[in-house]
């Protein structure tokens, strides 16, 4: 039964399928798509390398984008990864009432892409909204947080880190996996709970923080949601990322042929840095944990 | 070890449990309390959501739900809840169907290209969506799909949510297959097997997939936005958008009120299935 091979493949099929019309196909035509010049209307124009060298050479608007994009997941990724460990590491203990705590943490990531939240978050980070109210009570001054470059990448980074509990989840499923001996061993030898984290939790989980940092640098680069309704890219560009562009560009000015192009360099800036990071985890991704664990 | 000064004995750390506590307090206060402060403030008079950090309001005013539901528009939430079912329903049942299935698949069978396959779909959840919109919007367009709910609907019948089946794979290879050993021998055929032993077995994961779908299709935005032009078939996100931009003067208590309202069947799902499905992510996630 597990042998028959036809059967396995009958029951793939929808996914290989689904894979060829809604992934392999599109991305092909994107490529395409991205050395033309197209309306929607008027059928594209072949125009080579000009939409790349335009967006390299003469879209300053491009530039501050990619800028605001790198610097926003190289806040909110570590951010959000770093939260959901340290989080999941208090959680792995047993505690009275902890479910409450998983969930209570798990929620924001729930809720956290939807607009109904980025409607509230543009309100809690309004001049006159919660965190201002709160920083006054605190003798503190009130911050414009949308209406100030300086601050605006705060609020959309502030909601991301906010939506950690996916992460931690997965954490703790490894966390609950590093055997407790490990932990007595090191008391005995007087090592501190700071020491214990770095040198025992940190190794043994390895994989699963390379695994989380690299999906959520995938979500961190296509942020919408939040830069779209919160700030709406502004003030001055400030949280205008790639994401943003590339739907005004395709779906607002109907500008496809650069829209594709705009969306190939995001693929290829994700793909590049999956790559450097799968090259860099040879040195510090370490699976050997894996053999000891149960089984 | 040298006495309870000492860092806690042990992995329980009875020593000092209130401190655990404390910081998990401060974090679920912080993490929960913009979501509590707005629920009072959709019952809250515009001045007072603007002086008061307290959430429990001065009085209790209805009046914002009231106004928010009935919109801008000439029609009401009633009618962008019901288009976020009829969106969002067909869509679990396409993806509940062709995940558990193609997870079969890769869990049991050996069949020729596996490995590759099993490689594209881990692949294709780092690759970017934003990159295949423009020609997925192109495609339905040449099939006149626009301004329908087949976009969002039809790929999820094709399997193209690939955390799912990652997340079914990872769980079938937690379980043992001496039950289906035994119903194999008792003549029972693949499709059999897979209904009567390993679709109950899969239940918790299943009910994650579900949770999954429902509150990310709930929440999806740019979908909608992209596919649908007509007011009448927006989904709740899209009519939420609409209520901000409408009006020049922003009435908050009104918005508040109604994305309150746009929350409540995500939290309550959430909270129907949370044991589930917290365990069911957890236990079905990387290991290794």
């Amino acid at each position: 039964m597990y042998e028959n091979k036809r059967l396995g493949f009958l029951f793939v099929l929808p996914f290989v399928l689904g894979v060829l019309l809604f992934k392999l196909f599109p991305f092909v035509m994107s490529f395409a798509l991205s050395f033309t010049q197209y309306d929607l209307i008027d059928p594209p124009k072949y125009v080579g390398l000009d939409n790349y060298r335009e967006l390299a050479t003469a879209d300053p608007l491009f530039r501050k984008s990619l800028g605001v994009t790198l610097l926003f997941a190289a806040l909110a990724v570590p951010l959000r990864v770093g939260f959901a460990l340290f989080i999941a590491h208090v959680l792995n203990f047993r505690l009275r009432g902890i479910n409450f705590f998983r969930a209570a943490f798990y929620l924001p990531s729930i809720l956290g892409g939807s607009i109904a939240v980025a409607v509230l978050w543009r309100f809690i980070f309004a001049k006159n909204g919660l965190v201002n109210l709160i920083m006054v009570q605190l003798g503190l001054e009130p911050i414009a947080w949308l209406a100030d470059e300086h601050y605006s990448m705060w609020t959309i980074v502030l909601l991301f880190t906010w939506q950690f509990g996916s992460a931690m989840v997965i954490f703790l499923a490894a966390l609950q996996n590093v055997p407790v001996s490990l932990y007595e061993a090191a008391e005995c030898d007087g090592a501190s709970k700071l020491q214990q984290f770095w040198s025992i939790t940190v190794p043994l989980i390895t994989p699963v923080i390379f695994f989380n940092l690299i999906m959520q640098m995938v979500h961190a680069f296509q942020e919408f949601n939040g830069p779209y309704m919160i700030t709406e890219g502004g003030p001055l560009s400030s949280t205008y990322v790639l994401a943003l562009y590339i739907y005004d560009q395709s779906f607002r000015f109907f500008n496809l042929g650069y829209g594709a192009a705009l969306s190939w360099v995001l693929f290829a800036l994700v793909g590049g840095l999956s790559a450097i990071s799968f090259w860099s985890s040879k040195y510090w991704v370490f699976y050997a944990g894996e053999k000891e664990q149960r089984k | 070890m040298s006495g309870g000064d000492m860092h806690g004995p042990s992995r329980g750390d009875a020593g000092r449990p209130w401190l655990r506590y404390l910081a998990l307090g401060l974090v679920a206060l912080v993490m929960l309390y913009p979501l509590i402060w707005l629920v009072g403030a959709s019952f809250k008079s515009n001045s007072e959501i603007f002086t008061e950090v307290g959430f429990w309001p001065q009085r209790f005013d209805f009046g914002a739900y009231a106004k928010g539901w009935k919109t801008s528009t000439e029609y009401t939430f009633a009618t962008y809840f019901l288009n976020s079912f009829l969106i969002t329903i067909p869509r679990i049942i396409v993806t509940v169907i062709s995940c558990v299935l193609v997870a079969y698949a890769f869990a049991r069978f050996e069949f020729w290209g596996k490995k590759i396959l099993f490689s594209v779909m881990v692949g294709t959840m780092m690759l970017p969506l934003i990159v295949l919109r423009l020609p997925q919007y192109l495609v339905f367009r040449e099939l006149g799909w626009l301004d329908s709910y087949l976009p969002l609907i039809v790929p999820s019948a094709f399997a193209t949510d690939t955390f799912f089946i990652f997340m079914l794979v990872q769980f079938l290879k937690g379980i043992p297959r001496d039950m289906e050993e035994a119903a194999q021998i008792d003549g029972c055929n693949a499709l059999q097997l897979l209904w009567h032993i390993i679709v109950p077995l899969l239940k918790p994961a299943i009910v994650s997939v579900i949770v999954f779908q429902f509150i990310w299709t709930m929440n999806d935005f740019m979908g909608p936005l992209i596919y649908l032009a007509s007011v009448e078939k927006y989904p709740v996100s899209l009519a939420l958008k609409m209520s901000i931009g409408a009006t020049e003067e922003v009435e908050w208590a009104n918005v508040i009120a109604i994305s309150v309202v746009a929350l409540i069947p995500s939290v309550a799902v959430f909270f129907a299935a949370q044991r589930h499905f917290i365990e069911g992510a957890t236990s079905s996630g990387v290991k290794g």
